[in-house]
Formats: structure tokens, C-alpha cells, sequence
């Protein structure tokens, strides 16, 4: 019998992939196309899974990343905190094919935080007397007003490192962390892209962002897109 | 004559005190950071950068150090980078001192609305009420009517909020004024721009 953390690097995305299911809650790291798991990304739609519920800030843009996933169908819906100029997503909420699920950048990190630290719940200032308040319990502490957020949890988590360990050790590269690591300590099953992969002692223990506990399966996936978003230059 | 956006960023960079933490909004309050002398504030980026730069030098941009906008940024020695979780916690924490956010509306309660327009179409809330709520003071920076003339500052707003007395400051083309529950102080006016303008373009009593 093996335990949960032997050989977690495995060979190919569709490896890595295997345990997904139709239905299953997905939480893709992200800040738009910022810090994507692209091959992962692209490994589910060939997967063929459906009836998904994702869990991104954004749900991709431009047409690229996550929202390949909304022009499959394959999402029935989506959590996120802003939708902005994302067409695929306002297209397919306004045909009511994917409900959609708005939640405060930072509560929706924090439930997912919460989740991964066995906190079922928590206050939160942030809403209090908004449309996000409706439905939810609030309790006045110490003289302000708070509403409750309750922990948000995945099945999955597909997350992009820049350097990754055997033992799925993390180390990320500038803002391309985000959502990243509170994603893998939310959900049950935490699957690695890294760009570079590293033998166990080679992150100083001192260097690691993300402890591999919260890690199940690595991909060793070299090159990426990176894509662009908006790209703003000054002249020199 | 009234302030030009560049006029209002640089009235809005004299509210930045000396090593203060400070989060730019979206659009117009973004500009703020070209009147602030080099080292003189820290700026936040929700999406996990303390310490943000100018743009880069056209050749070194990275699609992986990018702004709230989206938009390639840099980072300044000093500078720190972390994950969302805990770039909320100094937001919802108390640790930043001051947001400077586009508005939609703000009442002369303090009321910020500035994320959905009714029957238009949704563009989500991302950052905006975890800073509106958790940042030790706000500045709404906007233009004092919307381009049909509608007031913009209000008695009361009727779009969705974004977090309930919150404002401290307005600073729009026509001047700098101070919601104070009932009506808006008038900190000061643009040159030229009289009172009788300002109170005509204004939904709530000016004092």
C-alpha cells in the first residue's frame, strides 16, 4: 500500500487528468490569463468531462484560456469575482446556459483559504449592505456590521508553478501566484503544471511558496504561452 | 474652466502622505501614480504586488507581472509579491492606507456605488468592495455628471453598492468635496467653475 504523497510526478496531462468526472467542482488558478495551468486547461476539454463547476477569478479572456472551456459546454457554472470583458461568459449567461455565481475578489479568496484551513465559515466587513449581503447571516461585533462567508471547497484544484519538487514543493513566479496556492489547499485533489521541475532538497526549505502537502500530481510541462492580456509599454 | 483628468490626478497624488500603502482603482486613478515623486508611496495591486512599478521598457514586459488592469507592470526594489488570500488580508486588514477608486455614484452619506450600472451588463464586483470596505480611507475620483447630465453626486444612491460610508473625499472636474452625511463640503472648485455650477451639477445641497 502506498500512501497519498509517493510518486506524485506523473507523465503525461492525461495522466494527471484521469480522475476527473462529470459534475466535479474545478478551481483553475488564475488572474485572467495571468498564471494559468494552460496544458491542464486544455488537457480537460479532451478529457470530456462536463457538467462542471468552475471556480476562477475570471473564467479566461480574449477567447483564451478558461473560456475554451465555456465554448465547449462544458461548464454548467461559474464562480468568480469579475466578469469585465469576457464575451464568452457574458454570452453564455445571458443564453442561460451557465449560472453564474459572483463573489468578492477577496471573500472568494478567503472562503477558499477558509476551506483549506478547516474553517467552516467566517464574518467578513466586506458587502455589508450590498446586493452580496442577501441571503447571508449578519452579526454585529464590537459595534460594526459583518455578513458570514461560508469555506468554499473543490474537488479539484489545477494549479501553474514555475518550479515544482518530487515531493510537489512550489515556488511561483511574480504575480502569476494569485489564486494559486489558497486553490490548492481547497480542494481534494491538487494537480500540478510546473515549467520546471526540481529533485527534492533543491528548493531550500526556507524558499518554498507552497508546502507539497497541499500537492497530489505534477506534470513537468516546459513551454508555455503566456499570453498577453494587455500589454502596456513606456518608451525608453 | 474645469480640471483636465490630468488636473484631477494630480489633485488626487496631494492626498498621499509620504510612505503611505495605497491601491489604485481601474482607469482614471490609475494615473495618479505618474504625479508622485520617485519613493514616495507604496503602491498596492490586489491581484498580489506591493511595491508596483511604471510600465516597462517596451522589450521587457512579462505576461506574468501584470497589474489589477491586467496590464504589464514592474516591480521596485523593495517590492514584494504573494497570493490573494494575503494580498486581501492587508486590504480587509486595515494594513492599506488609502484606495483611490473610480465612482459611479457616492451619496452625501459616503456611499460608494461603482460596479454595476441597473439593466446593464454585469461586469462583477473583482476587487472593488473589499477595498471600498477594508481600506483605512477612500477617495472617489470621477466626472460630476454622466455625460447625459445625470448627477453622479447624490442624497442617496440608487445604483448598487458597492459599501455603505465609505467616501471621504470626491475629486472630480469641477473640484474636491467631502461628503458629510447630508450634503457635500466644498473642499475646493476648479478655477473659474462657480458655486451656482457646481450646486446645479450636484444632487445634493453643496456647503
Amino acid at each position: 500500500m502506498m500512501g497519498k504523497h509517493a510518486n506524485k510526478v506523473v507523465g503525461s496531462i492525461a495522466e494527471a487528468l484521469a480522475p476527473l468526472r462529470d459534475g466535479m467542482t474545478i478551481m483553475v488558478g488564475g488572474f485572467g490569463l495571468s498564471g494559468n495551468p494552460e496544458a491542464l486547461i486544455r488537457g480537460v476539454v479532451e478529457r470530456g468531462v462536463k457538467e462542471l463547476t468552475l471556480v476562477s477569478n475570471n473564467a479566461g479572456n480574449l477567447g483564451k484560456g478558461l473560456a475554451t472551456w465555456l465554448k465547449a459546454g462544458i461548464i454548467r457554472k461559474v464562480i468568480c469575482s469579475y466578469i469585465g470583458g469576457n464575451e464568452d461568459l457574458h454570452t453564455r449567461m445571458a443564453s442561460g446556459d451557465v449560472q453564474v455565481e459572483i463573489t468578492p475578489q477577496g471573500s472568494l479568496a478567503e472562503r477558499m483559504r477558509a476551506a483549506g484551513a478547516g474553517i467552516p465559515a467566517f464574518f467578513t466587513p466586506t458587502g455589508v449592505g450590498t446586493v452580496v449581503e442577501e441571503g447571508k447571516e449578519v452579526r454585529e461585533i464590537d459595534g460594526r456590521r459583518y455578513l458570514l462567508e461560508r469555506a468554499l471547497h473543490g474537488d479539484v484544484a489545477l494549479v501553474r508553478a514555475a518550479k515544482a519538487d518530487r515531493f510537489g514543493n512550489l515556488r511561483f513566479w511574480r504575480t502569476a501566484r494569485n489564486f494559486n496556492p489558497v486553490m490548492a489547499s481547497a480542494a481534494r485533489l491538487t494537480l500540478v503544471e510546473c515549467d520546471q521541475l526540481v529533485d527534492n532538497g533543491a528548493i531550500g526549505p526556507d524558499d518554498v511558496h507552497l508546502p507539497g502537502i497541499f500537492v497530489h500530481r505534477i506534470v513537468h510541462v516546459p513551454e508555455h504561452e503566456n499570453a498577453f492580456e494587455y500589454r502596456t509599454v513606456r518608451k525608453r | 474652466m474645469t480640471y483636465s483628468t490630468e488636473d484631477m490626478a494630480r489633485r488626487a497624488a496631494r492626498e498621499i502622505p509620504a510612505g503611505a500603502i495605497v491601491n489604485l482603482g481601474i482607469g482614471l486613478p490609475t494615473q495618479v501614480a505618474d504625479y508622485l515623486p520617485e519613493g514616495h508611496a507604496w503602491l498596492h495591486s490586489e491581484n498580489g504586488l506591493l511595491g508596483m512599478g511604471p510600465f516597462p521598457f517596451e522589450g521587457e514586459e512579462d505576461p506574468n507581472l501584470i497589474n489589477a488592469g491586467k496590464q504589464t507592470v514592474t516591480v521596485l526594489p523593495g517590492g514584494s509579491t504573494f497570493d490573494s488570500a494575503w494580498s486581501f488580508a492587508m486590504i480587509r486588514g486595515g494594513h492599506v492606507d488609502l484606495a483611490i477608486l473610480g465612482a459611479m455614484q457616492v451619496s452625501a452619506g459616503g456611499d460608494l456605488a461603482n460596479w454595476a450600472v441597473p439593466g446593464g451588463k454585469v461586469m462583477g464586483i473583482g476587487g472593488a468592495m473589499d477595498l471600498a470596505s477594508g481600506c483605512r480611507r477612500v477617495i472617489a475620483m470621477m466626472q460630476h455628471t454622466t455625460k447625459k447630465g445625470e448627477h453622479k453626486l447624490v442624497a442617496r444612491c440608487d445604483y448598487p453598492l458597492t459599501a455603505t460610508r465609505v467616501v471621504s473625499l470626491v475629486i472630480t472636474e469641477l473640484g474636491t468635496f467631502e461628503p458629510t452625511g447630508h450634503a457635500f463640503r466644498v473642499i475646493d472648485l476648479a478655477p473659474r467653475v462657480t458655486r451656482e455650477h457646481a450646486e446645479g451639477a450636484t444632487g445634493a445641497p453643496l456647503i
